[in-house]
């Protein structure tokens, strides 16, 4: 497995002090390559969106490690100075509801980023467009995200998660407000990403559609995740 | 670099506009009482323009005539024009009162002008129809805002008069429009009494032995002459010879004639300063209340739109956009909506204006100042909703 895409190393994750002291994280442990998606399952209250949160650098873990390409970017103790600067350039976001911003087209949605963080706004929706492109929605890049199906907004919040080319993608239950068919369209389209893009991808999920489609899974029960090998059932 | 307030305003401009036009009519509700302050200040320097006069001559000790009651014979301005300096002396009175008019009837302020000729201190310098007055008796000159017409016959105390000439923007400190009447007639409506009252005075002088002398035939007739007739005014305006210095030529005429002179400057304080102080403080309270009422409303407005983006500004949070540039989205449709608004309310004003029933002025300066107020109620209206806006938790976009 390569040496890049993300790395954790016994994360953990407490929240309060004391007798309250909850501890969601115990000991995470896993590996993802570039290329490649992963699932992430478990029960409610499992650790699920903690350990997501924990990635995505919006909560702090507790402990532990975490690489990132090949930058340590946690080690008990966050080793970048700006957060927000790190969700910016090296994590994409794909949630359960795509929460497209209401008041930009498809194309601005997905050019949002790199246009505020000072590209050219031509440039960034040149960007935009080759990816709405490679996920069949280029017909539609100037509707308002209100005038789009549930399988396209979907596709153009994968779209904007893409944009700065992320060495890792945190998708987040992409799946679930979808029936069967779009369900496998989105996890066919994570899968060509992440391999065109040479990105890490994981997916948090409960969809039993879905499940048999990874290569290997992460089971997180009580905090702790247990690696799996998946079924790999094929997307066509 | 895209502008996110602008895409959200015109994603939702009917929300924008109209709450625009709401805000507008409050700031335009703001620029009429500024407008309404400017114009009493106007009216009061109109007053002392139109007087035509250098020198206000009034009863010792008073602030009159426009401030305070004030009452000289009417036989001082000959001396008055006995003194070195001294063009020309007129005297004058004020008198508020209801005047019939149809139906109706309307307030305005009885001015009586000596004999003379237009360019008398006290005439009113110019007609926009018909004649000045050329009769002793009988005749007026009316604003044209008392809503009197040429020929029109208009009720003065016991009198009737033909209204020959018609002026504009001659008003009392109140802005009340102007009648001018003959002094004499003035003299008359000003101090003397009803016929009902003569008649009792007069008895009552009868019944008094020291008026009603046997042996001093005339002297109750004099004395019931003298008690139905009045000698007073209620200052003399003056005009200076050119080139006289209105402050040597009033310590003069407060040294010698031992009467109370105001210039131009010191009427003019009289009048903005003491007469409409109490009224510039009312509108002053009224327009911190907008004002106030104004950024309340904004920071509701801002804070309600700004709530209903919690899920994207989590969601921008997440994806790393910076906090200044949700700041500036927030702030910029503040100051969007200010400006919305205060085209409006500039609009309102303007187009109101004319409408009401006392003069108001509104000047460019206060556009400018309400303008750049305006905005600045914007920006600190907008911090409530950027603090908030900033405390959004990111997480919030992945749920859990």
């Amino acid at each position: 497995m390569s040496s890049k895409g993300i790395r954790i190393e016994g994360l953990s994750k407490r929240y309060g002090k004391g007798d309250t002291a909850v501890d969601a994280l115990k000991h995470v442990d896993m590996q993802v390559a570039p290329g490649e998606v992963v699932g992430l399952i478990g029960p409610s209250g499992s650790g699920k969106s903690t350990l997501l949160k924990c990635l995505g650098a919006v909560i702090d873990p507790s402990g532990g490690r975490m690489i990132l390409g090949d930058q340590v970017i946690f080690d008990n103790g966050w080793k970048v100075r700006d957060l927000r600067a790190l969700r910016r350039d090296k994590i994409g976001f794909v949630f359960q509801a795509p929460y497209l911003i209401p008041f930009l087209d498809v194309t601005d949605n997905v050019a949002l980023l790199p246009m505020l963080t000072g590209m050219p706004n031509d440039q960034a929706r040149a960007q935009a467009l080759e990816l709405l492109t490679a996920l069949d929605v280029q017909h539609r890049i100037s509707a308002m995200p209100s005038q789009l199906s549930g399988g396209e907004q979907q596709r153009v919040a994968i779209a904007r998660g893409l944009i700065n080319r992320p060495p890792l993608i945190l998708a987040d239950e992409p799946t679930a407000p979808l029936d069967s068919t779009r369900a496998m369209a989105v996890m066919r389209i994570l899968n060509d990403m992440a391999r065109q893009f040479e990105t890490a991808i994981i997916v948090v999920t409960h969809d039993e559609k879905i499940i048999p489609t990874f290569k290997r899974i992460y089971h997180i029960r009580d905090g702790v995740t247990h690696e799996e090998v998946g079924e790999g059932r094929s997307l066509e | 670099m895209i502008s996110l307030a602008g895409r959200d305003i015109l994603h939702a401009w009917g929300k924008f506009v109209f709450t625009g036009i709401g805000l507008g009519l409050l700031i335009g509700v703001t620029l009429v009482m500024a407008g309404v302050y400017r114009g009493m200040v106007d009216d009061g320097k109109v007053l002392l323009d139109n007087s035509g006069a250098d020198l206000w001559v009034v009863q010792k000790g008073t602030l009159g005539p426009y401030a305070e009651p004030s009452s000289i014979n009417d036989d001082r301005y000959r001396g008055l024009l006995g003194m070195p300096g001294i063009a020309q002396a007129a005297n004058v009175t004020y008198l508020t009162m209801q005047i019939d008019r149809g139906d109706d009837d309307v307030r305005a302020m009885v001015v009586g002008i000596a004999p003379g000729a237009a360019g008398t201190p006290g005439w009113p310098p110019y007609l926009i129809a018909g004649r000045q007055i050329t009769r002793s008796h009988y005749e007026a000159v009316a604003d044209i805002a008392s809503g009197f017409q040429l020929g029109d016959r208009l009720d003065i105390r016991r009198n009737q008069y033909r209204v020959v000439g018609l002026t504009r923007r001659m008003v009392s400190s109140s802005g009340d429009p102007m009648v001018f009447i003959p002094l004499k007639d003035a003299q008359q409506a000003q101090f003397l009494k009803d016929n009902d009252a003569l008649w009792q005075n007069r008895r009552r002088t009868a019944a008094n032995p020291v008026f009603n002398r046997a042996e001093v035939p005339g002297l109750l007739a004099a004395i019931n002459a003298s008690q139905e007739t009045s000698q007073s005014v209620n200052a003399v305006l003056v005009r200076l010879q050119p080139g006289q210095v209105a402050d040597q030529a009033a310590e003069a005429i407060r040294r010698w004639k031992r009467l109370t002179t105001y210039t131009r400057p010191q009427m003019e304080a009289i009048l903005i300063g003491k007469l409409i102080a109490t009224s510039a403080k009312q509108i002053g309270m009224f327009l911190m209340i907008l004002a106030l009422v104004s950024a309340a409303i904004v920071a509701f407005i801002i804070y309600t739109l700004t709530m209903d983006k919690i899920r994207e500004i989590a969601v921008l949070k997440l994806i790393g956009t910076k906090n200044r540039t949700i700041a500036a989205m927030i702030m910029q449709q503040s100051l969007a909506l200010g400006l919305i608004g205060f085209m409006v309310g500039k609009i309102t004003a303007t187009f109101a204006a004319p409408f009401f029933p006392k003069y108001v002025l509104l000047i460019p300066q206060d556009s400018v100042v309400g303008f750049f107020a305006v905005l600045a109620i914007c920006v600190l209206a907008s911090l409530i909703a950027i603090r908030m806006a900033l405390k959004v938790d990111p997480a919030e976009a992945i749920g859990g």
